[in-house]
């Protein structure tokens, strides 16, 4: 009798144990505008979009806007030991190479001063300018630029 | 004397024991000249594979990795240009001009002159250098074995490409290292260089 008692009871245990693991988790799977993404698998990364290969400057959207780039900068490294953007867009080549001069408010440090070249916070281009690609918006936009603007 | 028997006479004296101790000095000498010269190119072309060049770690570690980054390396096609593209000759005397020059990078090797990462980036520009005035200097032969000319089709290009290519390298003003530096590994300090 004793021996019935044990072995129900541990039957009956592992069938809590057991029933107890199939509660589901909750894996946060939500529907964005990038597909679905749940917690527990890395949702496979969009290809890349190709980017405009050469095309003339493209006209700002609103005053102070970073002109964006139109063209390609695959390789192209901006460190301590060189800047290929400079290389065109530099002063000193712009002429030579037809690419729009870099704007002298690059030249000025935070407090004001106007320095003999582009200032350090100025010097990583991409951090500003970025290069296009022909996508569909993932959000409808109707942003329309100031009249002023609209032949760059 | 008539031909006839001059050639007889000559034939005589090819016969003779003498003369045939010379024929078989000659043919060792002939076996061993193609195998000492097959073994010779063999070697060479060797030293002339990509694996050989990173089996150092000096190169393996610095260029190599940097290399693996760009379009010489992987492409959309993967038609590759591997280190001695660029780096040797194709040309039989230019290649074995070039390797021996080459000796004096063995000796770099042997005394750890850029054996780690500081050591390397110290002597980069110095490196550099040398290898862009070999390709100056040589009108950029290595880039245009693949890079003809002659063939480019500028319809094919962007608008930046076309009005440098159709102006600078066309009057052969410029050659392509003086505008595509550090294409293939990072740049040294470009002070002070042209055109950076």
């Amino acid at each position: 009798m004793k021996l019935l008692i044990i072995i129900v009871t541990i039957l009956g245990l592992s069938f809590a144990v057991l029933s107890q693991e199939k509660v589901t988790v909750n894996t946060g799977s939500l529907d964005t505008i990038r597909g679905a993404a749940s917690l527990d698998e890395t949702r496979k990364a969009d290809p890349f979009k190709r980017v405009i290969k050469d095309k003339n400057p493209i006209a700002r959207n609103y005053v102070h806007q970073p002109p964006v780039i139109p063209h390609q900068t695959r390789g192209y490294r901006i460190d301590l030991n060189s800047n290929k953007c400079l290389t065109c867009h530099g002063w000193k080549y712009a002429a030579e190479t037809g690419a729009t001069k870099v704007s002298l408010t690059h030249f000025e440090t935070r407090d004001g001063k106007v320095l003999s070249d582009v200032s350090p916070r100025r010097y990583f281009c991409s951090q500003c300018h970025v290069t296009q690609a022909d996508v569909r918006p993932l959000v409808e936009n109707t942003f329309k630029p100031v009249e002023s603007l609209t032949n760059n | 004397m008539s031909q006839q028997s001059k050639f007889k006479q000559i034939w005589q004296y090819l016969k003779s024991p003498s003369s045939a101790a010379l024929w078989v000095i000659l043919a060792l000498g002939f076996a061993g000249g193609v195998i000492f010269w097959g073994g010779f190119n063999t070697a060479l072309e060797i030293t002339n594979t990509e694996e050989f060049c990173i089996s150092c770690h000096e190169m393996e570690d610095n260029v190599y990795e940097e290399y693996k980054e760009t379009i010489h390396y992987a492409n959309r096609s993967g038609v590759r240009a591997t280190c001695p593209d660029c780096h040797v000759p194709k040309k039989w005397t230019h290649k074995i001009v070039r390797k021996i020059a080459a000796s004096k990078e063995v000796w770099g090797m042997l005394t750890g002159m850029i054996d780690t990462r500081e050591k390397f980036t110290e002597h980069r520009r110095a490196l550099a250098e040398r290898e862009w005035k070999r390709m100056k200097d040589n009108d950029s032969l290595e880039c245009r074995n693949c890079h003809n000319f002659e063939y480019m089709d500028f319809s094919e290009q962007g608008n930046r490409s076309v009005k440098m290519h159709s102006d600078a390298l066309a009057s052969g003003e410029k050659t392509c290292i003086d505008c595509h530096k550090g294409i293939a590994h990072q740049l040294p300090d470009m002070k002070g260089v042209e055109n950076w």
